[in-house]
C-alpha cells in the first residue's frame, strides 16, 4: 500500500513542476518592468536596472524560473507591490477562508448528491428520479454566480435570514457560499453515482447477491454502492478543481475575504507576485487533492489495493 | 435455408445511419425542446439587428429613465444606464454564441489533433501529448484563463484563446479514444499496405469515426464556454461594458439587487436557458449515438 | 401492520393469470415434488417489441432427483431458472402466467421477505459466468458467510469458520477465505459459486451450464464434486446445459426445451435410447462423431425464431426435416409414448416418426 503512496506523490512532482512552469510562463508575458513599477515614475534609469540586476531580472527565464522555485520551497513567493508584506503571508493568511469554503461546498454536495443518486437509481422512473434528473440539469447549466446572486435576492433581501456576504456570522455565512459553489459539483456527482449505480445494480454479481436471500437493503448498500462509489469518487476528486476555480466566483459574489478575492483584486491592481502566489497555491492544491482521491480510490477497489501488495 | 438468410438480413438491415440517429433523437422530447431553444437563440443572435438597433437601444445611454422595472415599454425593465435590458440581452445572445461557438472550434481544432496524432502513431509521442495534457488538466480551468488574460490582455483573442484552452483535453481524449478503437482493425493496414499516407489515412478513414462522440463533446463544450465566457466578464477580466455581454451585466447589476432585481433575473436566466438547452441537446445526441442503448 | 403491507406489496408483480394455489394443493404437490412448475410463461417488454422466452413450460421433479433442461442458447432456460426464484428482472420482464412450487412454497405469490428467507436456502442457484457472478469488492469469505448468517442462526464467527469448511469441501484451502475474486482462476470461482449455493444445504439446486465457462479437466472435477455433494444431501438438481455429455453423466430424467417450450421429456433411457423429437433427433445428430472423423457433420439448418415473432403453429417447423402443413399452423400437443416419456410432435398424431425417411429440404 504504502508503495502506491510513493509511487503516486513521485508522479505528482513532474505535473506539479509543469503546473508551475506553465502559470509562470504565462505570468511572464506580462508587459511591464516590475523593476520599474516597484520604483515609480520618479525613479532614475539607473537605479531601475541596478534593481533589474539585483532582482535577477536580466537572467534567462529558466534561471528565473528556477529561483521562483527554489524560493518557493523555501516559503518565499516575492513581496507584493500593494502592501510590500511578503506574498506568502498576504496568500497564506486568506488561504484557511478558501478552504473553509471549499470544504464546505464539498460536504454540502456529497451530502446532497449520493442519497438523491442511489434513490434516483433504485427507483428509476419515478417522481423521484425525474425530479431529482431535472434538479441536477439545473445545476450544471445554471452559472454558479447567478445562484449566489439569486440565493442573496432570497434569503438576504427578502426573506432576511441569511447574510449577504462576509465571514462575520460563522456557520450562517457559510450557508450561501457553500450552496452556490457546490451546487455545479452536486449536479454533476448526483448525475455520475445515478448511472453507476444503474449499471452495477445490472451486473450478475448483484443477481447473485438477491439469490442468495440477501435482504434488498444490504444488496444496495453492502453490495451495490461500494462498486457504484468507485466513478463517483473519480468525479468529486475532478469537482474538487473546478471548485478551487469557482472559488473565485463565489467570494466575489459574496465578498468572502479569501484567495479568490485576493486573486482578482490583485489583477485589478496590477499586483503580479501576488498573482503568481495566488495561481501556484491554487494549483499545488488541486495536485495534491488529486494524489487523495487516488489513494482513496485504491482503498475502495480492492483490485488496485493488490497491483501494489 | 438462403431464403431465411436473406429474410432475416432483411429485416435487420443496416439503415441510413443518419435517419436512425434522427428517428431516436425526436422521441427524446427534451432534446428536441432543446434543439427548438438552441435555434431559437441562434436566429435571434443572426437576426439581433432587426430586432433591436445596437446603437440606439443597447448602448446609449439615457439616465432618465433608468433603473425601470419591466414594462410593456421595456419588457425586461432598464439598468443603472437607462439602456433597455431586452435589447441588451437579444445582443448579448450574438456574442455569447459567438464566442462560445469559436473557443470550441479551437479547442476542437487543436485537441483534435493533438488527440488523433496521440491515438494514431501510440507510443513515445502519445505519452507525451496526454503528459502535457495532464499538466494543463492539473489547473482548473478558471485559473489557467485567468492567468492568460491577466498576462496577456483581455482582447477577444486572448478571451476565446484562455476558454478555448480549457477545452482542448476534453478534446484530445475524446479523439484519441476514437482514434484507438479503429486504428488496430484491419482495413487500415489495408491502406497502409497500398501505400495510402498517414495523413491520409487520418482524415480519410479514422476522423469519420470519431465524428459522433465530437459532436456530443462540441454541444456540450459550447454551454460550458458560453457559461465560463459570463464568468470571466462578471470578474472584470472579459468582456467588458458598455459590450452588453450577459455575464457584464451582471456584475454591473450587484449594486442594485435590493430594490432592481429585475437586473440581475434575466441576464442569468438568459445563460440558463441556453445552457440548458445545449445540455439536454448534447443529452439527447450522446444517447441516440451510443450503441450501448440499442 | 402497516410495515407489514408495505413489505408485502414489495413483492414483485406477477400477472393476474398466475393463480394463487390453496392450501391443500400446495401440500399434495409438496409431498410429491421438490419442483412443480405449471403452465409457465415469461415475457419481456422491450423496445424492439414483446419477447416471449418462455411459452408454457411444466416441469416436476421429485426429490432428489436430478432434471437436465437442455436447449440452445435463447431457449428460455435460463430464464426458467430465474423464474423459479421469482428473480426476473422487472421493468422488462414478467411471468404472465403459471404456477411454480419450490420446496412446498407458491413461488410467484410469495412476500419479498418470504422470498428473501426461501433464496439460499430451499433453493439455490449457481450462475453460469463464476467471471461476474462475485462481487469484485467483497472477500471469497465474506461472500460465502454472508449466505450462511442470513438464514442460520449463528454468530459471525461461525459463519465464518463455517464459510472456511465449505471452501474446503469445495476443494479451496480455507485460507484463502480473505482473497477477493480476482485472486482466483476461472475453476477456483466457480468453485466458489458453487460453495455460495450450498452453503445452506439446499433442498433444490438449479446449475444454470455451470462448467460452460471451464475447460474439460475442470469440468469433469467440478460435475463430480456436485455429484457428491447431491448424494450427501438428497438435493433435487435442474442441470441446465446444451452438453448433451454431461446430461448423460449427471442426470435421471431429461427435458428438452425450444423456443419456451419442452418440446420431448422423459428419462435418461427414453431420451437417448428412444428419441422422438425431430429437434432431439437433430441435437444428436450435431455430435461429432469420434469413430469416424472424416465423416460430414450435420447440424441443424436455420436458427432459432425470432421471440419476439414467433411462428404460427410449430416453432420448430422451419428447421424440420419432417414437416407437414398441418404443422405450419396448429400448435402440437402433448403425445405420451410411455409413463415417462412424452413429445409434442404432428408425426405421432399421424402414426409416423421420426427416422421414416423425412422431407430433406435442398
Amino acid at each position: 500500500m504504502y508503495r502506491y503512496i510513493i509511487k503516486r506523490i513521485l508522479a505528482l512532482i513532474p505535473i506539479l513542476l509543469g503546473v508551475t512552469f506553465i502559470v509562470y510562463a504565462i505570468m511572464s508575458f506580462q508587459p511591464g518592468d516590475p523593476a520599474r513599477t516597484l520604483l515609480g515614475t520618479g525613479a532614475t534609469e539607473a537605479s531601475i536596472q541596478q534593481l533589474r540586476q539585483e532582482m535577477g531580472l536580466n537572467d534567462p527565464f529558466i534561471v528565473q524560473y528556477a529561483r521562483y522555485i527554489w524560493n518557493l520551497l523555501h516559503g518565499d513567493m516575492g513581496i507584493s507591490y500593494v502592501t510590500g508584506n511578503d506574498v506568502s503571508f498576504e496568500v497564506f493568511s486568506r488561504f484557511p477562508n478558501t478552504v473553509i469554503l471549499a470544504i464546505g461546498a464539498i460536504v454540502f454536495a456529497v451530502a446532497v448528491s449520493i442519497p438523491i443518486g442511489i434513490i434516483s437509481a433504485t427507483k428509476q422512473y419515478s417522481a423521484f428520479d425525474n425530479i431529482g434528473m431535472i434538479i441536477a440539469l439545473l445545476g450544471v447549466s445554471m452559472p454558479s454566480f447567478w445562484l449566489g446572486l439569486m440565493l442573496i435576492l432570497l434569503f438576504s433581501v427578502h426573506l432576511g435570514i441569511l447574510p449577504s456576504g462576509g465571514m462575520q456570522n460563522g456557520f450562517w455565512s457559510l450557508i450561501l457560499p457553500s450552496i452556490t459553489l457546490g451546487a455545479e459539483s452536486m449536479a454533476t456527482i448526483t448525475r455520475t453515482t445515478r448511472s453507476s449505480m444503474l449499471e452495477v445494480i445490472r451486473q450478475d454479481y448483484i443477481r447473485t447477491a438477491r439469490a442468495k436471500g440477501v435482504p434488498e437493503r444490504k444488496v444496495i448498500i453492502k453490495h451495490s454502492l461500494r462498486n457504484a462509489l468507485i466513478p463517483t469518487v473519480t468525479v468529486t476528486g475532478i469537482e474538487m478543481g473546478a471548485l478551487l476555480g469557482g472559488a473565485i466566483l463565489t467570494e466575489t459574489v459574496f465578498s468572502w475575504p479569501g484567495m479568490g478575492r485576493l486573486l482578482i483584486d490583485s489583477i485589478g491592481n496590477q499586483n503580479t507576485p501576488v498573482v503568481l502566489g495566488c495561481l501556484v497555491i491554487f494549483a499545488i492544491c488541486f495536485c495534491i487533492v488529486n494524489l487523495i482521491v487516488d489513494i482513496l480510490y485504491a482503498y475502495i477497489d480492492p483490485r488496485i489495493k493488490a497491483q501494489y501488495k | 435455408m438462403k431464403r431465411q438468410a436473406s429474410e432475416i438480413s432483411r429485416k435487420y438491415k443496416k439503415k441510413n445511419q443518419f435517419v436512425d440517429v434522427m428517428v431516436r433523437i425526436s422521441k427524446n422530447k427534451m432534446a428536441v425542446l432543446g434543439l427548438i431553444i438552441v435555434i431559437i437563440m441562434v436566429l435571434t443572435a443572426i437576426f439581433a439587428d432587426v430586432i433591436a438597433d445596437y446603437d440606439d437601444v443597447a448602448i446609449k445611454q439615457n439616465m432618465a429613465i433608468r433603473l425601470q422595472k419591466p414594462s410593456a415599454e421595456h419588457w425586461f425593465g432598464t439598468d443603472e444606464m437607462g439602456r433597455d435590458i431586452f435589447a441588451r440581452i437579444v445582443h448579448g445572445t450574438r456574442i455569447s454564441l459567438y464566442v462560445g461557438a469559436i473557443s470550441v472550434g479551437i479547442s476542437l481544432l487543436f485537441g483534435g489533433f493533438l488527440g488523433a496524432v496521440a491515438g494514431y502513431y501510440g507510443g513515445k509521442i502519445d505519452n507525451g501529448i496526454m503528459r502535457v495534457l495532464d499538466v494543463f488538466l492539473a489547473i482548473p480551468a478558471m485559473l489557467l484563463a485567468t492567468a492568460i488574460v491577466t498576462a496577456l490582455g483581455s482582447s477577444m483573442i486572448n478571451l476565446l484563446l484562455a476558454v478555448g484552452i480549457a477545452s482542448v483535453p476534453g478534446f484530445a481524449r475524446v479523439t484519441r479514444a476514437s482514434v484507438l478503437t479503429v486504428r488496430d482493425q484491419e482495413f487500415i493496414e489495408a491502406a497502409r499496405a497500398i501505400g495510402a499516407k498517414d495523413s491520409t489515412i487520418i482524415l480519410t478513414h479514422i476522423l469519420p469515426n470519431c465524428l459522433a462522440p465530437l459532436i456530443v463533446q462540441c454541444t456540450l463544450r459550447i454551454g460550458k464556454a458560453i457559461v465560463f465566457t459570463a464568468s470571466l466578464s462578471f470578474i472584470g477580466l472579459g468582456i467588458k461594458q458598455p459590450t452588453p455581454e450577459w455575464g457584464a451585466m451582471l456584475s454591473g447589476s450587484r449594486e442594485f439587487i435590493r430594490d432592481n432585481p429585475h437586473m440581475v433575473l434575466f441576464p442569468g436566466l438568459a445563460i440558463m436557458l441556453i445552457v440548458l438547452a445545449l445540455n439536454v441537446l448534447g443529452d439527447g445526441l450522446r444517447d441516440a449515438l451510443d450503441p450501448k442503448l440499442k | 401492520m402497516g410495515e407489514k403491507k408495505a413489505r408485502r406489496m414489495k413483492t414483485p408483480k406477477v400477472s393476474k393469470n398466475c393463480k394463487p394455489l390453496t392450501a391443500e394443493e400446495l401440500r399434495e404437490i409438496s409431498d410429491k415434488y421438490a419442483v412443480y412448475i405449471k403452465d409457465l410463461h415469461v415475457a419481456f417488454d422491450t423496445q424492439d417489441g414483446c419477447v416471449k422466452a418462455v411459452n408454457g413450460v411444466n416441469m416436476q421433479i421429485e426429490k432428489g432427483k436430478t432434471l437436465g433442461l437442455v436447449g440452445e442458447t435463447g431457449a428460455g432456460k435460463t430464464t426458467t431458472g430465474l423464474a423459479m426464484l421469482n428473480l426476473i428482472q422487472s421493468p422488462p420482464g414478467q411471468i404472465t402466467a403459471g404456477q411454480i412450487v419450490v420446496n412446498g412454497q407458491d413461488v410467484l405469490h410469495a412476500s419479498l421477505k418470504e422470498l428473501e428467507n426461501f433464496r439460499g436456502k430451499d433453493v439455490s442457484m449457481i450462475f453460469q459466468d463464476p467471471m461476474t457472478s462475485l462481487n469484485p469488492v467483497l472477500t471469497v469469505g465474506d461472500q460465502i458467510a454472508e449466505v450462511i448468517s442470513y438464514h442460520e442462526n449463528c454468530t459471525a464467527k461461525e459463519a465464518e469458520e463455517k464459510a472456511k469448511e465449505i471452501l474446503e469441501l469445495v476443494g479451496i484451502p480455507g485460507f484463502r477465505d480473505k482473497d477477493y475474486p480476482h485472486q482466483f482462476s476461472g475453476g477456483m470461482k466457480q468453485r466458489v459459486v458453487i460453495a455460495i449455493a450450498l452453503a445452506c444445504s439446499p433442498s433444490v439446486l438449479i446449475a444454470d451450464e455451470p462448467t460452460t465457462a471451464l475447460d474439460v479437466t475442470i469440468q469433469a472435477q467440478v460435475l463430480e464434486m456436485m455429484r457428491e455433494l447431491k448424494q450427501k444431501l438428497n438435493t433435487a438438481m435442474i442441470m441446465i446445459t446444451h452438453d448433451l455429455g454431461i446430461v448423460a453423466e449427471t442426470c435421471d430424467e431429461v427435458s428438452v426445451i425450444y423456443a419456451g417450450r419442452i418440446v420431448e421429456h422423459g428419462t435418461l433411457v427414453d431420451i437417448f435410447e428412444h428419441t422422438r423429437h425431430p429437434y432431439t433427433e437433430g441435437l444428436f445428430n450435431s455430435l461429432p462423431d469420434v469413430t469416424n472423423r472424416t465423416a460430414k457433420l450435420k447440424p441443424i439448418r436455420g436458427l432459432m425464431p425470432d421471440p419476439s415473432n414467433l411462428p404460427e403453429g410449430c416453432a420448430f417447423c422451419p428447421r424440420c426435416n419432417y414437416a407437414m402443413e398441418i404443422c405450419k399452423t396448429k400448435k402440437p400437443q402433448k403425445i405420451y409414448d410411455s409413463d415417462t416419456h412424452y413429445v409434442e410432435c404432428h408425426l405421432y398424431s399421424c402414426g409416423r416418426q421420426i427416422g421414416d425417411g423425412g422431407e430433406m429440404d435442398a
